[in-house]
């Protein structure tokens, strides 16, 4: 963390503060603008920490069906508090929209919610869309999509190190890429090249306890999630997130591959309570991003048959895992 | 025919908006559609009255950085608007007279209305009569065939609801003008604790058919203390307030730890105000 003593309030700010102090706050600046910094010292020091910090993507995979500004606070929570802990740099974030085949009841197509969620995050910084996922005409498991992110941007750092000589810079420290499990997944190890940023799962609790739903996720798959990738966890309940974790022997070996988060502005807009207000005509204006409230209103997507879509269908993850245990 | 048959209704929401936040949007959304879905209401406004500097509450910076910020909010409502009057006064003003003064602005609009179209003279239009007021100084504009002005309600949370209970912090007779007069419209998410609180508060009793609770499913906790917090530990505030909220805190740099003790010690506008008043 970096101390000033002309900024007293910095040696009180928590754990959660973000770390991204800049010279002086600018249109881009995605700290709280904290005034009377000092350029050359905090500078120093700051380049010094940042060289030392893994760099992380966040993948948030989901129906996104609606996107909503719930979906947008995880990634605003999740990075600040990475960054806070000193030995990270969030430098992405991924949506990753499920696709039609995964069958969840309500799904509406997957070029609505696609769009959606790029109309949401065309005015952030650093949240982008990506609708790898959503354009497989299989349902893909989650573990498959962090691999697929993963090899994508290790591809992108090989190339960086091929096309530009003048990155290696004898006086930049190493970073090496933390050791996987998986011995398939390429590994860039040439000397002074940038290690390519680590991809990590975002979610709420939601998805954590879903864990624990028999069938839905195969047991090798979360400890590959785990162990290869890790999972930031957003949640207003820390407590009984920490129980879940303490609960299962998977979660509990990983547990420091498992960041939690607490959601202290809690914020109960999810996609279901959204669809349920449109369907009874009330207004869902400051749940979700303007633009997106516009898009749905423009293209009628959500009513009372749209939620009956794939009623009675059952679910991809639960369908392919019980059609394996049985082959 | 029902749409002529409804009280046209005019929500306005007093508050310090400090700064204003999703929350505060909302409040006013979820107003509007319960409302309306009554069958018996079609809410045509909705103002948001900022208090002013002399209301001495701690921490709260300048009012023009507050209208301001709520002018970047509600730039894209279609009804939705900021009116700075209240915050312009140099005394703290008691919320019951912000809402006469709201009530009789529109009023003076209805007349004005009548005298300057002719063509409103409809023979075929409903008559829709002011509801009568035990208030007689204010203004009622009964020519025939002028449609009424519509009805200021005051809108809030069931914080404010509660408040009343704050000792000092109402006239007793403020908070029965304001039920009787203009009537409340309380959003809360726990309706059974405001029912619980208006069952033991005789005069909230007495009033009960002018409190009008709106739940709140969808709940969402911005509260702008909280907002103020995560801005003093450098945390991201992004979708918890207008991106154009946003960016006003970032360049003007307006919240910090010591505008957070502004007004720290100093005895609140309307519990200094009553308590001399009792004493005089």
């Amino acid at each position: 963390m970096v101390v000033c003593a002309c900024n007293p309030s910095a040696l009180e700010a928590e754990a959660g503060g973000s770390l991204q102090i800049q010279s002086q706050p600018g249109p881009h600046d995605d700290g709280a603008g904290v005034r009377g910094s000092h350029v050359d010292r905090q500078l120093l020091v700051h380049t010094m920490e940042e060289l030392e910090r893994t760099e992380v993507v966040l993948l948030a995979c989901g129906s996104f069906n609606p996107i909503t500004n719930m979906h947008l606070r995880l990634f605003e929570l999740a990075r600040d508090h990475m960054n806070s802990t000193g030995k990270y740099r969030v430098v992405k974030g991924i949506i990753s929209p499920v696709g039609d085949a995964y069958k969840k009841k309500g799904l509406i197509p997957a070029h609505h919610r696609v769009t959606m969620a790029e109309l949401a995050t065309k005015t952030s910084g650093w949240v982008e869309v990506d609708p790898w996922e959503s354009l497989q005409k299989e349902w893909v498991e989650t573990v498959k999509v962090l691999r697929h992110h993963q090899e994508r941007l290790e591809a992108g750092s090989c190339h960086q190190w091929q096309n530009s000589p003048e990155q290696e810079k004898p006086s930049r420290k190493r970073k090496w890429a933390e050791p996987r499990q998986n011995s398939t997944q390429k590994k860039p190890l040439q000397p002074n090249t940038k290690a390519a940023p680590q991809v990590k799962l975002l979610c709420g609790a939601d998805l954590l306890e879903s864990f624990g739903v028999p069938n839905l996720w195969k047991s090798e798959d979360i400890a590959r999630i785990l162990a290869d990738y890790g999972l930031v966890c957003v949640t207003r309940a820390g407590s009984d997130a920490q129980k879940f974790i303490y609960e299962s022997d998977v979660l509990w070996r990983h547990r420091h591959d498992i960041h939690l988060v607490n959601e202290w502005v809690t914020n109960d807009i999810s996609s279901t309570k959204i669809r349920r207000a449109l369907r009874r005509g009330q207004s869902i204006r400051y749940l979700v991003p303007d633009p997106v409230q516009e898009y749905i209103q423009e293209h009628g997507i959500y009513s009372a048959e749209s939620e009956d879509r794939n009623l009675g269908v059952v679910l991809a993850p639960l369908q392919r895992n019980i059609e394996e245990d049985a082959s």
